[in-house]
């Protein structure tokens, strides 16, 4: 389970973000307003609770069964879900649990979508706010390049890459992040351009304080929070993204698992072990509906006038 | 019979909080080629009540009264008995000429339409009669411009493009809704020379609404001085000016700024409108005005007549400024 | 207009380039040969194979031969199927693949622009409901997912069509893969019709198209129609990409004899030649499409074309 350990150094990086997040909100009543807002909406509220429910189980579920993902139960092969014998989600043809096989697919999951989100954040913010700040001919040339790469089939990219590099989840990883910051920088720049108007920024350079240092110390903290919003608006579609190479069989490999390859064996075995396909892909389902719902309530809490 | 006779003309939302009355009990009316100017402040509902007239309120609003035009009831038509109304005899101009023309369509063609649509004119006869309107309003290169979009023009000749919209059929009412406030100082001197020469050629009678009492001066015949969706006070514009009686018209006249007051402190009404979701008992002006008697606070002061056709809702006696004709 | 028109294919040719040359060189730096692993090949006989290739030639000069050869329209051989080019490959596949896409694009189109309007008409009605919640449930079946339950649901077992299959392209061997292609991107053009729609009959034009008395119906057709269509529009591309991504997968579940096959088998079998190939056609498409969806957004906004 090599992949576990970078998962752990993602969770702590999660946590602090949050915080800082949370501290940033905690200063103004825009971020008071929205917050009300989102919270008023009951779908979007219902749908966080239900993803906090799914990332739980994620994370504790498998420690709850007496199976290993990987272990092979010859008493029970291709068996429907049962209480009995402790396979609550029935087992594949191999005899092996598949609610700790499903709920371990979702730790790719959520792994996916967080990183993906970070890598975002981290390379969107300091490129969309640097063309932003600098302007000119720089954002010009930046913003070129951006729409070169955005017409970039990334799937078919990535389908080479694995072809060239054979098969691993790191492969997955930077590819998702290759593909993820590529709006976010777009929303960065905008953000930026109408901060850069600001008084705050006029009077940061008039003390001749250095481009660089304006964009560290005063574009980004200040477009962070927005951006996290975004960040976490993209998070769905990489997940997808991850489950669309899986079910090709060109992402995780066996014996771990993901939802797109348990839903890809679960489709070759519909006709004879519906539970096979049902449960990884109920479980990806109503998590890419929460995440919309929570997206959508997100959006109209900081930007109202859509409503 | 007057062109325009408003009855109790009431205006109501509802929303998540309740209903809120945003005009109560307007009495107006209007006769051909006059102008009456509606003053107020934001939110004092005189926009509302433009719209009201056009039936242009939005989905939540409900109207109430009468609105007699040429005889004939006007408020909740439908659709269709509505759109034969519109721009035929009814137009209007809006407050902001930045996006209320059509950014994706060409100006020429968002004038020929209405022609095309009213006048059943073909392509020809329309483009030819677009171009003379404006001419009419002062368009330089007016047949060039037919082929333009709007975002080619600046505000001043966009609010040009409006008004030749609306005068297109040769309307009896234009309703203006702050044709100016968008605009640029000296291009509201010109858009307001354009309006007095169009009124006068066109013998079109005009509601002007307003916060600028400068504007008022400059056009109207009547004035209607609206608050918190009100009738304040209402009589001619010399009347208005030169003796108004009610404390919030008074008020406002002495926030105008003149030469003469250079220096000095301007003098403003302190306070804001009240909050149409929660009005006070009695007078909703009572809050904000140097003159407020216990009685403010307990009654809603009546709109009377108090000359020859003057009206004005207050409790303070207007002695004052209107001594000898006082007729409460 | 032509001047914009020139502009923007000017800009496509160097993302090509662009794209060839990233593709090109990633295959170059793959680790291994894609003849060496399998079973190891006499020294002669590799040398032989590699001059085949032009493996022996300098890089440089086997980068300038693949695009003069990509200039005439030759891919090159495949490198798994040694008989045949890539050319060959694709002739076959290629138009069973263009002929469904394009297809699958326009139904996707055409009913979520409508359904989107139809919501967006009827806002707040049971109708409207009905539809956003369809909309909602549609943006989360990715074609991985939908495509296994099509099959289970109307071929399996109402047997109202066939699983799959392709026999010359009859309509019922198109209607499930076209719908498995379409769904998602329908729904997503859905919601982006119907509140694109709904702000613009909001805004200040139409009501001002209201006051001039026009019918309803004219409003709707003639003012606010192209406006409404313009988000959908900037969305075009990536409907686009998506579209012909999910091919890849519903073409597997379906069996169908298109490029989406051999995307596969090429990645498995590490076939260069092959996977190189189709991501450089996908990619010319996918920057083709983007040029003239943008000029298709000059053509409806006037400040575009204008700049």
């Amino acid at each position: 389970m090599t992949t576990m350990a970078p998962a752990a150094d993602q969770k702590a990086a999660i946590e602090n973000f949050a915080k800082d997040l949370e501290l940033e909100i905690e200063g103004r009543s825009l971020w008071a307003d929205a917050r009300a807002r989102f919270f008023r909406n009951r779908a979007a509220v219902t749908s966080l609770l239900v993803l906090a429910f799914i990332g739980l189980l994620v994370l504790i579920g498998p420690y709850l069964s007496q199976y290993q993902y990987d272990g092979i139960d010859w008493a029970n092969m291709a068996t429907p879900p049962s209480l009995e014998n402790g396979h609550w989600f029935g087992t594949d043809a191999l005899g092996r649990d598949l609610f700790v096989r499903t709920l371990l697919g979702g730790r790719i999951s959520f792994m996916v979508g967080i990183l993906g989100a970070l890598v975002a954040v981290l390379i969107g913010t300091i490129y969309g706010a640097t063309a932003g700040y600098l302007g000119g001919k720089v954002d010009m040339v930046m913003m070129r390049i951006l729409e070169i790469l955005q017409s970039f089939p990334f799937m078919f990219l990535v389908i080479l890459l694995v072809t060239m590099f054979g098969r691993s989840i790191m492969l997955i990883f930077i590819a998702i992040g290759a593909v993820s910051w590529l709006s976010m920088a777009r929303i960065v720049r905008g953000q930026t351009i109408s901060l850069k108007g600001r008084e705050f920024i006029e009077a940061a350079r008039v003390c001749g304080t250095r481009p660089w240092d304006i964009i560290r110390g005063h574009i980004v903290p200040n477009v962070l929070g927005i951006v996290a919003v975004y960040a976490s608006l993209l998070v769905p579609g990489m997940i997808l993204f991850e489950s669309f190479l899986s079910f090709l069989g060109l992402g995780v490999q066996e014996p771990m698992t993901s939802w797109g390859a348990l839903v890809s064996e679960g489709a070759n075995a519909m006709t004879v072990a519906v539970w096979q396909l049902a449960f990884p892909v109920a479980f990806l389902m109503i998590t890419l509906f929460c995440f919309n719902y929570v997206g959508d309530g997100l959006r109209d809490a900081l930007d109202p006038k859509d409503r | 019979m007057s062109l325009l006779e408003v009855n109790d003309l009431r205006v109501t939302f509802s929303t998540p909080d309740g209903d809120v009355t945003a005009v109560n009990n307007l009495n107006f009316s209007l006769e051909a080629g006059q102008t009456l100017g509606i003053v107020g402040e934001s939110g004092s509902g005189k926009s509302q009540t433009a719209f009201s007239l056009m039936g242009l309120l939005a989905k939540n609003g409900r109207t109430g009264g009468e609105a007699l035009f040429e005889g004939k009831q006007i408020l909740n038509l439908s659709e269709k008995d509505l759109n034969s109304i519109r721009a035929e005899k009814i137009s209007m101009i809006f407050q902001d000429p930045m996006t209320s023309l059509n950014p994706y369509m060409k100006v020429g063609t968002q004038l020929m339409e209405v022609l095309m649509l009213h006048k059943g004119m073909g392509k020809e006869e329309a483009f030819g009669a677009s171009v003379r309107m404006l001419d009419a309003v002062k368009m330089p290169e007016a047949r060039k411009r037919m082929d333009m979009y709007p975002h080619e023009f600046s505000g001043g000749m966009r609010q040009r493009v409006m008004i030749a919209m609306a005068l297109l059929c040769r309307p009896k009412l234009l309703i203006a809704d702050e044709p100016t406030t968008a605009l640029d100082v000296t291009v509201q001197a010109q858009i307001m020379e354009l309006l007095n020469d169009l009124k006068r050629d066109f013998n079109t009678a005009i509601i002007m609404i307003t916060h600028d009492l400068g504007v008022v001066a400059g056009i109207c015949d009547k004035v209607l001085v609206m608050y918190a969706g009100q009738t304040m006070e209402y009589g001619t514009t010399d009347e208005i000016f030169y003796k108004p009686s009610h404390p919030y018209t008074i008020g406002l006249l002495e926030s105008i700024p003149t030469l003469k007051t250079e220096g000095e402190v301007l003098p403003t009404i302190q306070g804001n409108p009240p909050n149409l979701l929660n009005l006070p008992a009695g007078c909703p002006f009572q809050e904000r005005c140097s003159h407020v008697m216990d009685s403010c606070r307990e009654h809603i002061p009546k709109l009377k007549n108090f000359e020859n056709g003057r009206r004005r809702a207050c409790f303070w006696a207007a002695s004052e400024h209107t001594a000898e004709g006082a007729s409460l | 207009m032509l001047n914009f028109v020139i502009r923007r294919f000017a800009i496509a040719v160097p993302t090509l380039l662009v794209l060839i040359t990233i593709s090109f060189f990633l295959m170059q730096a793959a680790p291994g040969s894609p003849f060496t692993g399998e079973r190891s090949l006499p020294p002669e006989i590799l040398k032989n194979i590699e001059a085949k290739y032009h493996m022996d030639k300098p890089l440089y000069q086997q980068y300038f031969m693949y695009l003069g050869n990509l200039a005439k329209g030759d891919l090159g051989p495949s490198f798994k199927y040694r008989d045949y080019t890539v050319n060959d490959l694709l002739s076959q596949s290629f138009p069973v693949s263009l002929k469904i896409g394009s297809v699958a694009f326009l139904f996707t189109v055409l009913v979520g622009v409508t359904i989107g309007t139809t919501a967006a008409l009827k806002q707040n009605t049971f109708l409207d409901y009905i539809i956003m919640a369809l909309a909602m449930t549609g943006v989360v079946l990715p074609s991985f997912v939908i495509a296994p339950l099509l099959v289970l649901i109307f071929a399996i077992t109402l047997q109202w069509l066939p699983a799959g299959g392709w026999q010359g392209g009859g309509w019922h061997f198109m209607v499930l893969p076209v719908v498995a292609m379409a769904i998602m991107y329908m729904a997503s053009i859905a919601r982006i019709q119907r509140s694109s729609m709904i702000e613009v009959l909001n805004s200040n034009y139409i009501r001002t198209a209201r006051a001039k008395g026009l019918p309803w119906k004219t409003i709707i057709l003639r003012h606010a129609m192209r406006p409404s269509l313009l988000p959908v529009v900037s969305y075009l591309g990536p409907a686009f990409v998506g579209i012909i991504t999910g091919s890849v997968v519903v073409e597997t579940v379906f069996g169908l004899p298109g490029i989406g096959q051999h995307f596969v088998n090429g990645a498995l079998n590490r076939d260069y030649s092959l996977v190189l190939g189709l991501t450089i056609i996908i990619g010319t498409l996918t920057i083709l499409f983007t040029a003239i969806v943008d000029i298709l957004y000059a053509v409806i906004d006037p400040k575009i074309r204008y700049q």
